[in-house]
């Protein structure tokens, strides 16, 4: 089987950036992942990528795609890495589609969104559920919705919904809100939003769509009518593939300064990492120095 | 035979962005209802797929939701 210098797990912002890199330095490499532009392509508006002073999700994920493109990269779409060994000096992936090997990996697999677990959420996920206010927020014009969560990806998704939909209640399980200043402002200064602070939800109802939530405040609970559920309550890494890989208590791989994990080889970038603030722009950055990382690490053992 | 294609979306899903350019890149023609201006389109929609997420595809009368490219090509014969 064909020996790769590199393979990139993950298409992100750290991922394509790395491939970029790959590609300048004309490393043999290869791209596995199961979506291209990770959870940037996911974001409303960005307002912080230098260089754009405006630009959507969808359209900075296009803008990175035709980057890496441009060098020839080959990406492998819409595949789902299983997990990964090393033995001697050899990287064993194994995929839904197939095994590769390569002398390096990068692991750039981002993050997901948290799951509520609770009855109700798998029956009604695209029923009334959804994890992803940027995508099927425009479904709910006029309808009663919730939002659950109390930081800035719930005060985001809120400020996406104000104009969309009838009426917001945000369900936040702390006592108060958390989240940037001007967010914050915004959404309680909002004549449709009702924030349920101390408020957790104990189950999704419906029928063949949502219907209503239960939510329980101080022991007590109570029902709650909305067409619309929209999780938002934080994120978990991507990382439960990766066996043997030091990680932190909230499942980050645990990287140096250099971007290596404590296997040898095995480099790691992005918002799947224990890397401080998790921004485009950093997990970009992070990527580069991951690439330039594997190439100092391939001609020190002579690969 | 062209088959009829008609793409469920809505403006602002990454997913929706992707089968479009992907029926684009092969010359595929395509009738696009966004979902999220046209009320009747996300029922119809919906009565089709018991579901709210978008995309969905139709092409000649086999539905397909979400960017299911295998599937999309094999229903397209690409």
């Amino acid at each position: 089987m064909k020996i790769y210098d590199l393979i990139i797990v993950g298409a992100g912002p750290a991922g394509i950036t790395a491939g970029v890199y790959a590609a300048r330095k004309r490393l043999d490499f290869l791209m596995v992942s199961l979506d291209i532009g990770g959870q940037a392509a996911w974001s409303g508006e960005i307002e912080n990528y230098t260089g754009y002073q405006f630009i959507t999700g969808p359209e900075l994920a296009q803008k990175f795609q035709e980057h890496v493109l441009k060098y020839g990269a080959a990406i492998r779409e819409n595949e789902e890495v299983l997990g990964l060994e090393k033995t001697g000096s050899v990287i064993r992936l194994k995929t839904n589609k197939a095994d590769y090997q390569a002398r390096s990996l990068i692991i750039a697999s981002g993050k997901k969104s948290k799951e509520l677990y609770v009855p109700g959420e798998k029956e009604f996920k695209n029923r009334g559920l959804t994890y992803c206010a940027t995508c099927d927020g425009p479904l709910f014009a006029g309808r009663e919705i919730a939002v659950i969560g109390g930081g800035n990806s719930a005060l985001d998704a809120v400020l996406q919904l104000i104009r969309i939909a009838k009426h917001i209640y945000l369900v936040n399980n702390a006592s108060h809100l958390s989240g940037d200043a001007v967010m914050l402002r915004k959404v309680e200064g909002a004549a449709n939003v009702t924030v349920l602070n101390n408020t957790s939800v104990t189950a999704v109802l419906g029928n063949r769509f949502v219907q209503g939530i239960k939510i329980k405040n101080n022991l007590k609970e109570n029902e709650l009518a909305v067409q619309g559920v929209f999780v938002e309550i934080g994120l978990i890494p991507n990382s439960a593939f990766v066996r043997g890989v030091e990680k932190n208590s909230k499942n980050e791989i645990v990287i140096n300064l250099r971007n290596q994990t404590n296997i040898p080889g095995i480099f790691a970038a992005g918002d799947v990492t224990d890397v401080p603030e998790k921004q485009i722009i950093i997990a970009a950055g992070e990527g580069a120095k991951a690439a330039l990382g594997v190439f100092h690490y391939l001609s020190e053992n002579n690969f | 035979m062209v088959k009829s294609v008609k793409v469920y979306s809505t403006s602002t899903c990454p997913w929706c962005i992707r089968v479009k350019q992907f029926l684009k890149e092969n010359n595929i023609e395509f009738e696009n209802l966004d979902v999220s201006g046209d009320q009747l389109a996300a029922d119809e929609m919906m009565a089709k797929t018991g579901q709210m997420g978008v995309p969905v595809l139709d092409i000649d009368g086999e539905i397909i939701v979400g960017f299911d490219k295998e599937r999309i090509k094999l229903a397209l014969g690409l």
